[in-house]
């Protein structure tokens, strides 16, 4: 038998073709470029640059004066940009610039972030021209679109905003005025009694009765809060109480501006009832703005003159709880009236009796008995019955539109519902 | 040394306010005295500082106060101004008997403000408001049933409101039903009184233990 031969004839074809493919193929990838060259290994990877797309800038960008204000602003509008996509982070916020000249420099006022289409600028004067223009804010670069203007800042005369207030307030007004009108014109006006308001003549012969002082505290605040007022009126009205029993009356106060009203109340008050040599100056005397020390002079003056009554009629704040504590532990009679929420219940737990809240606007129209202020009054109630019939319909719609899912109910409900929106 | 001055004289002068805890005292005398003798002056200084020269001085005099008054440097004498201060001259009519009527002149603008531009405040936050958010379905629907707890919360919401303003409703004469949703509605006002009371007590104590943090580190600095 011949020994094999070692001539290439030998090979088999498929032993043959796979070594032609294993030498040809660096030369393949050497000419398609694939293979690194040599010394390859040694050369620096570079990443190439990104490259950020320019972005389509606010489009419809509007400048004007803001309508229903005070003037001092200018409102900025605009359509986002369309590269401004949610989930995408293309677009890092826009940028408002400002000028007064469509030629000058914009200098960047403010920035909102992305998605946003308004701006209320709010740094500017009255009756000057300024120009805007919005910028889209890339990673890198900003784009800016057409400037806009002139826009003027002015104030308005008329807030549209608050048109439904206007109505509400004529449809008050108007029973206000028509009650006013009946009682002048002698028609007996019903008005129920409050306990409070009967105690005051009790409170006012006990203190007559045991010789002791009254003390009549009308607040702690200005003249410019209509608890003063109202509690000022009540004071004329123990005033003239106290000058018919010749009782010492006391009045401390903590606002200049009261003590001068106080004064003038009271006076008018002693010669109406034909007593005026009674009244004296120093019954409404000034201690002191500061509410504590205020507290502790008429905390002194209670414990020293031990007065047999003291009326708590205005507004208070802290101090209430330490005043009527005070005169209920020298043994005085307390009648208090205010209407701020927080400081009524220390009132409830240490007074006698106590008017709440629109009680006391109500015993100052009760006491005075004035044809003005108790027409008010029931034009007041007015206002409460129309209240109370809007929160009933107004609650009935949106209960049945809730259940019943009836278009028509829903568009009644939020329609009633926008009648009473307040707009700012 | 000015330190522990000033916090013996505070801490002194904290327990002659308490010493009337007991009974009136001549330490608590003179403690209010003095707090109501200082507090008037300083109050009196701060209504020139804060209303008088910036509101007034400063307007029409710009000049004599821009030292001492943060203004702007070109600022121009605006002689409107002049108004109130006629008005507050008027007051100080009340110093001279003869012509002390002058002074309800400004009385009567400063209450005539104050009752116009209330009624524009009152009638948004007491009346409007009330109104706008006491209008929300009686029957409150979650995930296809009703929602027991918010259901009960806007019935006590709507009741409470309805009787409360019954109970201030001063035309009608409280008996029978209308009476009796009258007596509710108080019964609403007391539970809220009694909530309100609650909660102020607990600030006030946080107050009164604020006081006695500050006697015992002047008690610390003692020892």
């Amino acid at each position: 038998m011949a020994p094999p031969d070692r001539d290439c004839r030998h090979f088999s074809k498929p032993a043959l073709l796979l070594s032609l493919v294993l030498f040809l193929s660096p030369v393949l990838l050497l000419c398609t470029g694939n293979l690194p060259e040599a010394g390859a290994q040694e050369t620096t990877l570079t990443i190439p640059a990104i490259v950020h797309p320019e972005l389509a800038t606010p489009t419809n960008v509007e400048a004007f004066d803001s309508p229903s204000d005070q003037g001092g602003s200018i409102t900025i509008t605009w359509e986002e940009s369309t590269d401004d996509v949610p989930g995408t982070t293309l677009v890092k916020g826009y940028v408002i610039l400002r000028s007064e000249s469509p030629t000058g420099d914009f200098e960047e006022i403010s920035s909102v972030p992305p998605h946003a289409e308004e701006y209320l600028d709010t740094s500017v004067r009255n009756n000057t021209d300024y120009y805007y223009k919005v910028g889209v804010v890339g990673a890198e670069q900003t784009f800016l679109s057409q400037t806009v203007g002139p826009a003027v800042a002015k104030q308005q005369w008329f807030n549209s905003r608050k048109v439904n207030l206007l109505f509400i307030a004529l449809i008050l007004t108007f029973a206000i005025i028509l009650y006013v009108f009946q009682a002048k014109a002698g028609k007996k006006l019903y008005i129920r009694r409050i306990s409070g308001i009967e105690a005051v003549d009790e409170a006012v012969g006990r203190a007559t009765e045991m010789g002791k002082p009254i003390l009549f505290i009308p607040g702690i605040q200005d003249m410019d809060n209509v608890q003063t007022v109202a509690g000022l009126t009540i004071l004329a009205s123990v005033g003239k109480l106290t000058a018919q029993y010749e009782t010492k009356l006391e009045v401390p106060v903590s606002r200049s501006l009261v003590m001068s009203t106080g004064r003038e109340t009271l006076k008018q008050a002693y010669l109406s009832v034909g007593r005026p040599d009674l009244y004296s100056d120093d019954m409404v005397h000034y201690v002191t703005d500061e509410q504590f020390g205020y507290v502790a002079a008429v905390d002194g003056i209670m414990v020293r003159e031990k007065p047999a009554t003291c009326f708590y009629m205005g507004a208070f704040f802290a101090e209430s709880l330490i005043l009527a504590e005070t005169g209920n532990s020298v043994g005085a009679i307390q009648i208090a009236g205010t209407a701020m929420p927080t400081q009524l219940p220390f009132f409830v737990a240490a007074c006698d009796y106590t008017l709440i809240g629109e009680e006391l606007f109500a015993a100052s129209a009760y006491l005075s008995g004035d044809e003005k202020m108790i027409g008010s009054l029931k034009g007041q109630d007015v206002g409460k019955a129309i209240a109370m019939f809007f929160i009933l319909v107004g609650a009935v719609l949106a209960t049945a539109a809730s259940l019943s899912g009836n278009e028509a109910l829903t568009g009644a409900s939020d329609w009633l519902r926008n009648l009473f929106t307040l707009n700012f | 040394m000015a330190q522990t001055l000033e916090l013996w004289i505070a801490a002194l002068l904290t327990f002659m306010i308490f010493s009337f805890l007991y009974k009136d005292n001549p330490f608590y005398k003179f403690a209010e005295h003095l707090f109501v003798g200082v507090s008037a002056a300083y109050w009196m200084v701060i209504g020139i500082w804060s209303t008088l020269m910036p509101n007034l001085v400063a307007r029409l005099w710009p000049s004599s106060v821009s030292g001492f008054i943060n203004m702007p440097e070109d600022a121009q004498p605006e002689y409107h101004f002049i108004i109130p201060a006629i008005f507050g001259i008027l007051m100080l009519t009340r110093l001279v008997e003869r012509i002390s009527w002058l002074s309800r002149w400004a009385m009567a603008f400063v209450i005539g403000f104050a009752a116009g531009t209330n009624f524009t405040r009152y009638l948004q936050s007491d009346f409007v408001g009330q109104i706008y958010n006491s209008m929300y379905p009686i029957i409150v629907k979650a995930d296809g049933g009703f929602a027991l707890g918010a259901t009960i919360s806007s019935i006590v919401l709507i009741v409470g409101v309805i009787c409360a303003l019954i109970y201030f409703f001063f035309s009608k004469e409280h008996t029978g039903a209308f009476g009796a949703a009258s007596r509710l509605g108080i019964w609403f006002l007391m539970v809220t009184f009694g909530a309100a009371f609650g909660y102020t007590v607990m600030a006030r104590i946080s107050l009164l233990t604020g006081r006695i943090q500050f006697l015992g580190s002047w008690l610390a600095s003692i020892f």
